[in-house]
Order: C-alpha cells, then sequence, then structure tokens
C-alpha cells in the first residue's frame, strides 16, 4: 500500500515503514538506543530526503523510548536522579551542537562530518564494548567472578550525590559532561544519542547494566523532543504521517525488545549492541572508502 | 490582460500561422491525497487548419510537461585523504522539479537545433546553468548529472516516438507522472513542427495540488509551526503510552 508523505513529498509503502518501525523498536526497546543511528541511514536508503528523515526521526524516537520507559518505570529500573543530571546537560549539548551544526553547514561539508562522526564513534564504542564483553563472557565461563568495581579519579571529584538506584556515590560533573557530549553528538548526528550513552554509563560512570537502558531512554525522551520543536519551528521538516507509519512499528516493537532484554543476559545483550553498531560503522566506512557509483549528488541551492 | 492582447496582435499579424492545436487534458488537475501514487495523464488533440495538408516534411507533435523551477546544487565527490568527500559544487540557477518531453519521432528530427535552443524544448535546454565557479572547468558534466540522476528516478523523461499522430491532424500521448510529485502547476506545450520548425504552439497548465489532509498538515505546518511540532509529540507519546498500556493489559 503506497502513501504520500506530505512534507516529504514522496510516495513510499506504508508496510515497509511499519516494519522499519518495528524492527528498530526491538533494538530499542532490547538496548535501550533510541535506534535513530539505525533508522536514520534506513531512511535514506529507502528515499525520504536527508533533513525529513533526520526530523522525523527524533520525533519518532520519542515515541518508542516513551513505550520503552515505561516498561523500565514498573521493573523500577531508572535512576530518576541520574537522568535528570544527564538531561541537564543533554539540553545544553543538544543547544551547542545545534549551533555546530549551523556552522558547519554554513561551510557545505555537513554531510561529511556527519559521516565521519558515526564512523569514529560507532568504531571505538562498537570495538571497546566487543571486547570488553567477550573477556566478560570468557571470565564467567571459567568460573572467575566480575571484577569489583575499581575507584578510578573520577570518585576524587567534587560535588558528590548519591544515585541509589544506581548504588553509586559519585560527583555529578561526569554525567554532566556526558549528557553534554551526548547532547552535542545527537544534534550533529540528528540521532537520540543513546548508542554513546550506554557504553558512557556503563564503562565511565560505573552504572549496573540493567539500570543503564530505562535511565538512558529516559533522557533520550527529552532531549528528542526539544529537537522535534527545534527542526518543526525552524526547518519545517517533521513529517508526521512518516512519523505516525514508523512509531506505531516502533512502539510495539519496543515493547517486545524490552521484554526479550529482560531475558538475556547482561554480556549477551552488550556484545550484541557491540556487533550491530561495528556493523554500521563499517557500513559506512565501506562508503566513504569505495568509489560511488554515482560521483555527483543534488541538494537544495542555498547552502553557501 | 496585456499578454492576452500582445498573443491576439500575433495571430492577427502573423497569417502564416496556418495551423492551430486543439487541446485535450484527460484531467486538468491532479488531486495528491494521501494514497496518491503517481498519475497518468492524457494529452490529446487536433490540429484545426483553414486550408488542406501542406505539402512537404510531415507533421511532428512535441509535447512538453515542466513542473515548477527552482535553483539545485550539483557536488562532485572526489578522493581525498583515501576518502570520498564532496569537493566541486555547481549551483543551477533553475532546474524544473519534473520535466517530460514527448515526441512524435526522434526528438532530434522532430525539431531544429535553432528552434529547440529558442523554446528549450529538449532537457537539456529546460535547464538553466550560467555560473559555473571560476575554478570548475567543465560545468557541463554537472548538468549531465542533474539530468542523469533525475532520469533515474523519472522525474525526467524522454519518450521518443510516443506521440501517435493520425493523418497529420489527431494526436495524442500519455505522460506518467511519478508518485514523488511536488506541489505546483505544471506547465503543458504543445509544439507543431515541420522539417524541424515549430509552425505552432500551444500552453496550458496542469494543477497538481495537495488535498484533504495532506494539504491541512502542510499548511499547519508551514503557518503554525510550534502547534504542528506539538502536536507531533503528542502523537507519539501518546502512541508510545496506549503500547505500553496495551501490552500491560496483555501481561494480565
Amino acid at each position: 500500500m503506497q502513501i504520500y508523505l506530505p512534507i516529504a513529498e514522496v510516495s513510499v509503502n506504508a508496510f515497509l515503514l511499519l516494519g522499519l518501525g518495528g524492527l528498530v523498536g526491538v533494538l530499542s526497546g532490547m538496548f535501550g538506543v533510541g535506534g535513530g543511528f539505525l533508522m536514520t541511514p534506513l531512511l535514506f536508503f529507502i528515499g525520504i530526503p536527508p533533513a525529513v528523515a533526520v526530523a522525523t526521526e527524533a520525533n519518532q524516537i520519542v515515541a518508542s523510548s516513551f513505550s520503552g520507559v515505561l516498561a523500565h518505570f514498573k521493573r523500577k529500573t531508572v535512576d530518576l536522579r541520574m537522568g535528570t543530571v544527564l538531561l541537564i546537560g543533554g539540553l545544553i549539548g543538544a543547544a551547542l551542537g545545534v549551533m555546530v551544526f549551523n556552522y558547519l553547514k554554513a561551510q557545505g561539508q555537513v554531510d561529511l562530518l556527519v559521516k565521519l562522526c558515526y564512523v569514529v564513534f560507532l568504531g571505538v564504542i562498537g570495538g571497546l564494548m566487543f571486547i570488553e564483553s567477550l573477556n566478560a563472557i570468557r571470565n564467567t565461563k571459567k568460573g572467575k567472578a566480575a571484577p569489583r568495581k575499581k575507584h578510578n579519579w573520577i570518585h576524587g571529584l567534587p560535588f558528590k550525590m548519591r544515585f541509589r538506584v544506581s548504588g553509586l556515590y559519585i560527583s555529578v560533573i561526569p554525567p554532566l559532561v556526558v549528557g553534554i557530549a551526548v547532547g552535542i553528538l545527537a544534534a550533529i548526528m540528528g540521532v537520540g544519542g543513546g548508542f554513546i550513552m550506554v557504553p558512557a554509563m556503563i564503562y565511565l560512570l560505573g552504572m549496573p547494566t540493567k539500570v543503564v537502558v530505562g535511565t538512558s531512554l529516559f533522557q533520550i525522551i527529552f532531549v528528542t523532543a526539544f529537537t522535534t520543536m527545534l527542526h518543526a519551528t525552524t526547518n519545517f521538516t517533521v513529517d508526521v504521517v512518516l512519523a505516525v507509519l514508523l512509531l506505531v512499528g516502533g512502539v510495539i516493537g519496543a515493547q517486545v525488545g524490552t521484554r526479550i532484554g529482560v531475558k538475556m543476559k547482561a554480556e549477551q545483550l552488550r556484545i550484541l549492541l557491540a556487533i550491530m553498531v561495528l556493523a554500521v560503522c563499517g557500513k559506512l566506512a565501506f562508503d566513504l572508502l569505495v568509489q560511488p557509483t554515482e560521483l555527483y549528488s543534488l541538494g537544495a541551492a542555498g547552502g553557501h | 490582460m496585456r499578454r492576452l492582447l500582445l498573443a491576439c496582435a500575433l495571430l492577427h499579424g502573423l497569417p502564416a500561422l496556418a495551423e492551430e492545436v486543439v487541446l485535450g487534458l484527460s484531467k486538468e488537475q491532479v488531486s495528491i491525497n494521501t494514497n496518491f501514487d503517481g498519475s497518468e495523464i492524457l494529452i490529446f488533440g487536433a490540429v484545426k487548419r483553414e486550408n488542406t495538408i501542406p505539402d512537404g516534411a510531415p507533421l511532428e507533435v512535441i509535447v512538453t510537461v515542466a513542473g515548477p523551477s527552482e535553483p539545485v546544487t550539483v557536488r562532485r565527490k572526489e578522493k581525498r585523504f583515501g576518502i570520498w568527500v564532496n569537493v566541486d559544487a555547481v549551483e543551477v540557477d533553475r532546474a524544473p522539479s519534473f520535466y517530460a518531453v514527448s515526441s512524435s519521432t526522434l526528438l532530434g528530427l522532430s525539431i531544429s537545433e535553432t528552434e529547440d535552443q529558442r523554446h528549450r524544448v529538449s532537457i537539456p535546454r529546460a535547464i538553466r546553468s550560467v555560473g559555473a565557479p571560476m575554478n570548475i572547468m567543465d560545468s557541463e558534466s554537472f548538468t549531465d548529472a542533474l539530468i542523469r540522476i533525475k532520469s533515474a528516478s523519472d522525474q525526467y523523461q524522454l519518450n521518443e516516438g510516443t506521440v501517435s499522430v493520425d493523418e497529420q491532424t489527431l494526436f495524442r500521448t500519455a505522460v506518467e507522472l511519478p508518485a514523488a510529485l511536488t506541489e505546483g502547476d505544471y506547465a503543458t506545450r504543445i509544439f507543431l513542427t515541420r522539417g524541424g520548425d515549430v509552425v505552432s504552439q500551444y500552453e496550458t497548465s496542469i494543477y497538481v495540488r495537495k488535498v484533504g489532509m495532506e494539504r491541512w498538515l502542510y499548511a499547519l505546518s508551514r503557518e503554525n509551526a510550534f502547534l504542528y511540532g506539538l502536536m507531533s509529540l503528542a502523537i507519539a507519546i501518546a502512541a508510545g503510552w496506549g503500547a505500553s498500556a496495551v501490552f500491560t493489559a496483555f501481561r494480565r
């Protein structure tokens, strides 16, 4: 069934969009990532104009994250206090990121920057997670207990705060910095930023994996809602029909994904996420390195 | 009004215009609704003439349909530091969003080079590109790329031999409008040619409009963007909540 999207001004298959939404929704629920880093390139691929894809994706992430976070609230796996600190950082970062984005758009190299960001961040994070979870799985097989959390420089910083749900007593500076960094990247890359935040929370802040997913979803809702409003009021690129189709599939997928996530071991969950992140990274790097079949591309004029 | 007067003056002042087009369209308005999936427009007509069919070269018919024009930036990638990067860019001043040219025989035989240049009939002529930056020598390859990319998605069509002409009097053709269509007035031109010269020309418009929900959403997103944004968010949150509630109910 073909459906015409009023803002994107293209006609696409409705079931294809529902399916894409569902698939990305499952991943979103399982890993606590918004799924934007997968969905945005997929939308480009099926012919949605990039500006519309990025803006609409932000709106869709709000829905799937909301659905996911409710499931996590019921299981009490959301650290609201940590989420709020991350959110404050995230909003500051998003505002900064939009400024950087507009500056680079004026330079005409924003596509390349976005792709390089994807390759670098996905590659580093995916690689680190993959190695770490592989070691963890090997250790459990050998019967060794996971190593105790080590005290590092992070624990020496001032403004300490107790995060009861995460079982942490650390300074607010690291989560705030993580929030800002994720906000900047989220705005530049047009994604929720969960795939950066989740590893940062696990490895930098030392939060338990089960709490990380719900907390990152909580933060993502607000940052992407903010981004949606920015895009809707400045660029007029949010396509509500496209968003509805994606989110109908997405919210159902997120519920399914959350339930799959509960049944899986934390190490398995992490290694799967790592493989997925590396796969997307590999595809993007491949596109940058191999000569494209069409060297030319069309864009709206006025990008000087 | 002035243009009409001018047209009348031209008509009376040029008795050489012995052949005229009488045109019919299967539809003058294309409505884009939610399940719009492209449209086919039948363009047909007859040649009205006072005298008998002139001798010499046979009558050929060319039909062009052009969507609203807009400036387009064409970028070219080059290998820099091992990766493919957009380096050169050329701004094409005016390129129609859609352009289809149909002819009764090969386009090169239907219309001469000079007439093509004057009336901007063929696809390369329909695109206007003036100022390529100084450092780009091969600006033509950029317009070629524009045509190639647009043709690949059926936005630009060259349909040679698709206009059927009977007895040098009746003609008809069908133009396929793709699903990815923008709003606007689609200028439709009919040229009658003999031996490569345009002997008569007729112009009309096909109106492409969004209707119903498409129209409403589009208007809201432009005129009341803040409300539109809030509405999008409200729908997103409601859908997220709804799905969560439904799944909880199932589990009980």
